[in-house]
């Protein structure tokens, strides 16, 4: 093995390893200010740290390490042997694995549903059973409402946050939680919250996605974007409509009155946890029918080729939007559950920075496969609370956003196809390497 | 019809007061937006996207123009010659650093996924991670707050144009704005590069039968984009402060700008930038200043939903 690496050495990507570590070890480091703007740079790499507890150094001499060890691999990686490259049949020919039988699939699926029901009496933490409800259910929902137009349409959007802060204030205001008077004028509980919010949420989707959906798929990038800000510049400006910046009044919890059965889901997170999970199961039930009903397939047709699939009469524009409608929808509820959970909206807690993330779990978990999403959303979302609740020496919770923009490129460099790749979509993204087909172009649509 | 008609004349009639002082802050912010949007303009034509970290580069011309006044301006505030010298020096760092954060993201988020013949939606998602990892990784070393950069000069009124002042500020962004978009037209139009550029935008497998080296192309037109996107983001953090998040808006007009003026032309996106700035200026008068983006967003949509191709049409690959 040393002898591989020692034939194989190349100082430019000797270079390239320490360029990698060092800007790991920038993104770990202490912050800096404009005051001293090289001070997190240079404490980057001449800080005294410890890591892990193993032992005290200053911090360049183990990043040096890592960087001889990340090139040594690097080496061991590219003179592996010329690969097989079966190129168009290769990707054509994936077999189906041992997980993806059916039998097999029934069974891890009952193995996670049980997992996840008596996972709240594993974890006693409060800080991990709100984090399971606030952080993980409702971050769930959200990625698997993005999954249907990232993974399913092929659209990007980038402003999925308005649609949460749709269904958020939507809860308030039927809950009378707001200035203006609450719908029909009277409080309703937050259930009956619901249908309303997905109701207004869908037609913003469409009405924001009818005349962009007509054009390139990035245009409807930066108008999703666009929107995502004016939402929070609204909240934050109609006092009279939203309460502004100082947020809303207390919305009710949820309760149920049905008959003799009365039950009022509290502050204690438990229940809140079995009802997000019941209301997780339920989504992703519909989306699985969805993706492989007569919508899914038109969906997978039009992303790999529009032209082919108008021409066998499918209408790109009714199932675009129709994908994003759907994946507002799921948002406005989500923004319900969170609205009912937490008591009180912030035009604050609706920015970008929510939009990428919720893009982020859904490109780790692998675009248009909803257990990768699924499973994206624990890993990334545990991670996150996991970096909130211990943080390491010279973490700010802001430095989160750095890591996800990082890991977005990365994946897109090295993985596109995500994590646990949806079969279809990896065989797209091998076929379009290969320089077949046209899927996820973004370029067709009705060019102008 | 007598409430609005009322309404609508107390408003033309502060518009006819107002107008000219307006306008000519207008035709400023123009200006930059027009920096900004010839860089997303080029790198749509050489690679039909848009180019999401270009915000993050504005932003580095930004922090990198705030270094350099720091560093050079002492406690008192320079004039004459000095300002010239310190003006010209902080366009030139502005430009080159953005020029480096472009080459940067270019060769990291762009070129992997070329070689690779990635689908375009890759691209739009590891641009957009790019900008996340640059402006975030912007708040940590710097601060997570705006800071005012020192001024080269003393702000004052230069002269007045139909009794509206126009300040030494506006004045400089509008002689710097003029130099670089005449420069920028003639190297598209004259030099081997802009030929490059142009022959790259109009059809890239031809121009690499032809001789024309096209990874070197792309490098070079994110390198000149990016020299305008960070000047310009000297500039506007000499009026309005630097802060980690100042990209986001800008860019998000200066695409726009783009969009109205025919993306992919050159001439259409500085046209498309004074036409924005002016507007957005002027619609002062109807609406609060909170929602001056909205204003933006709602050119942007209309553009889009009325005229997708832009006042002067998408013009890939022809001459300026």
């Amino acid at each position: 093995m040393m002898m591989t690496i020692f034939q194989n050495l190349s100082v430019r990507r000797f270079l390239s390893s320490v360029a990698v570590v060092a800007v790991i070890a920038v993104m770990t480091g202490p912050a800096g200010s404009t005051e001293a703007p090289t001070a997190g740079f240079t404490g980057s790499f001449s800080e005294k740290s410890s890591f892990f507890g193993l032992f005290e150094t200053i911090r360049w001499v183990p990043f040096l390490f890592i960087a001889v060890v990340f090139f040594a691999v690097w080496t061991l990686w590219l003179s592996r042997g010329e690969q097989l490259k079966g190129g168009v049949s290769k990707a054509l020919a994936a077999p189906r694995s041992a997980t993806q039988r059916r039998p097999v699939r029934w069974g891890i699926t009952l193995v996670f549903l049980f997992v996840a029901i008596i996972l709240p009496h594993v974890i006693s933490d409060p800080f991990w059973q709100a984090a399971m409800v606030e952080q993980i259910g409702v971050y769930i929902l959200l990625a698997i409402g993005l999954n249907v137009v990232v993974g399913f349409a092929g659209l990007l959007d980038l402003g999925f946050v308005a649609f949460y802060a749709i269904g958020a204030y939507t809860t308030a205001w039927v809950t009378g939680a707001l200035p203006t008077p609450p719908l029909f004028g009277i409080h309703m509980d937050p259930f009956f919250a619901i249908p309303i919010a997905i109701l207004i949420a869908m037609l913003a989707g469409i009405i924001l996605g009818a005349p962009t959906l007509r054009l390139r798929g990035d245009y409807l990038a930066i108008v999703t974007l666009g929107f995502g800000e004016i939402i929070t510049i609204f909240a934050n400006n109609l006092y009279g409509i939203t309460g502004g910046s100082q947020g809303t009044a207390v919305i009710p919890h949820f309760s149920l009155h049905l008959g003799p059965i009365k039950y009022l889901w509290g502050l204690t997170p438990v229940p809140y946890y079995y009802l997000t999970l019941v209301f997780v199961v339920l989504f992703l039930a519909a989306f699985s029918l969805l993706e492989h009903s007569r919508v899914g397939r038109a969906w997978t047709a039009i992303r790999e080729d529009e032209v082919a699939a108008e021409s066998v009469g499918i209408n790109p524009l009714k199932y675009k939007v129709m994908a994003f409608a759907i994946g507002a929808s799921t948002a406005g509820f989500a923004g319900v559950v969170t609205a009912s959970q937490s008591n009180n909206i912030f035009p604050s807690s609706f920015t970008l920075q929510f939009s990428i993330n919720i893009l982020v779990l859904v490109i780790f978990g692998g675009m248009g496969s909803i257990v990768g999403v699924v499973l994206g959303a624990i890993v990334i979302q545990t991670g996150s609370m996991f970096l909130l609740h211990s943080p390491p020496a010279g973490y700010q919770p802001s430095d989160l956003y750095i890591y996800l923009g990082a890991l977005l490129m990365v994946m897109m460099i090295f993985r596109p196809a995500g994590l646990i790749p949806s079969r279809r979509r990896r065989r797209e993204i091998r076929l379009s390497e290969a320089g077949e087909g046209h899927a996820d172009e973004v370029l067709t649509g009705e060019q102008p | 019809m007598g409430g609005f008609g009322h309404y609508l004349l107390s408003h033309l009639d502060t518009m006819r007061r107002e107008f000219w002082f307006l306008f000519v802050g207008g035709v400023a912010n123009g200006f930059l937006y027009g920096m900004v949007a010839v860089g997303y303009t080029l790198v749509y034509g050489v690679l039909r996207l848009i180019n999401f970290a270009h915000s993050e580069i504005f932003m580095s011309g930004g922090f990198a123009g705030y270094f350099v006044m720091k560093a050079m301006i002492g406690p008192t505030v320079p004039s004459g010659f000095a300002t010239v010298y310190l003006i010209v020096i902080g366009i030139v760092v502005g430009g080159v650093v953005g020029a480096a954060i472009a080459t940067l993201v270019e060769r990291v988020a762009y070129r992997p996924l070329r070689r690779r013949h990635a689908p375009a939606l890759a691209y739009l998602i590891s641009a957009i991670g790019a900008s996340y990892f640059l402006f975030n990784l912007a708040g940590k070393e710097f601060g997570r707050y705006s800071i005012s950069v020192p001024q080269p000069y003393v702000n004052h009124t230069v002269f007045t144009i139909f009794g509206a002042p126009v300040q030494l500020y506006y004045l400089v962004i509008l002689i710097a704005g003029v130099i670089m978009f005449v420069g920028l037209d003639r190297i598209v139009a004259k030099t081997k590069l802009g030929r490059g550029i142009r022959a790259v935008a109009q059809d890239a497998e031809t121009a690499s039968l032809m001789g024309v080296n096209i990874d070197r192309t792309i490098a070079m037109t994110f390198i000149v984009g990016g020299a305008l996107g960070g000047a310009a983001g000297f500039l506007f953090g000499l009026g309005t402060g630097v802060v980690f998040t100042m990209g986001f808006t800008p860019a998000l007009k200066a695409f726009t700008a783009a969009v109205l003026g025919g993306i992919g032309n050159l001439r259409g996106a500085m046209i498309g930038g004074l036409l924005l700035g002016v507007v957005e200026s002027l619609s002062v008068v109807f609406v609060q200043a909170a929602y001056i983006d909205v204003v933006a967003f709602g050119i942007l949509v209309a553009v889009l939903l009325i005229r997708p191709t832009g006042i002067l049409g998408e013009r890939l690959g022809r001459a300026a």
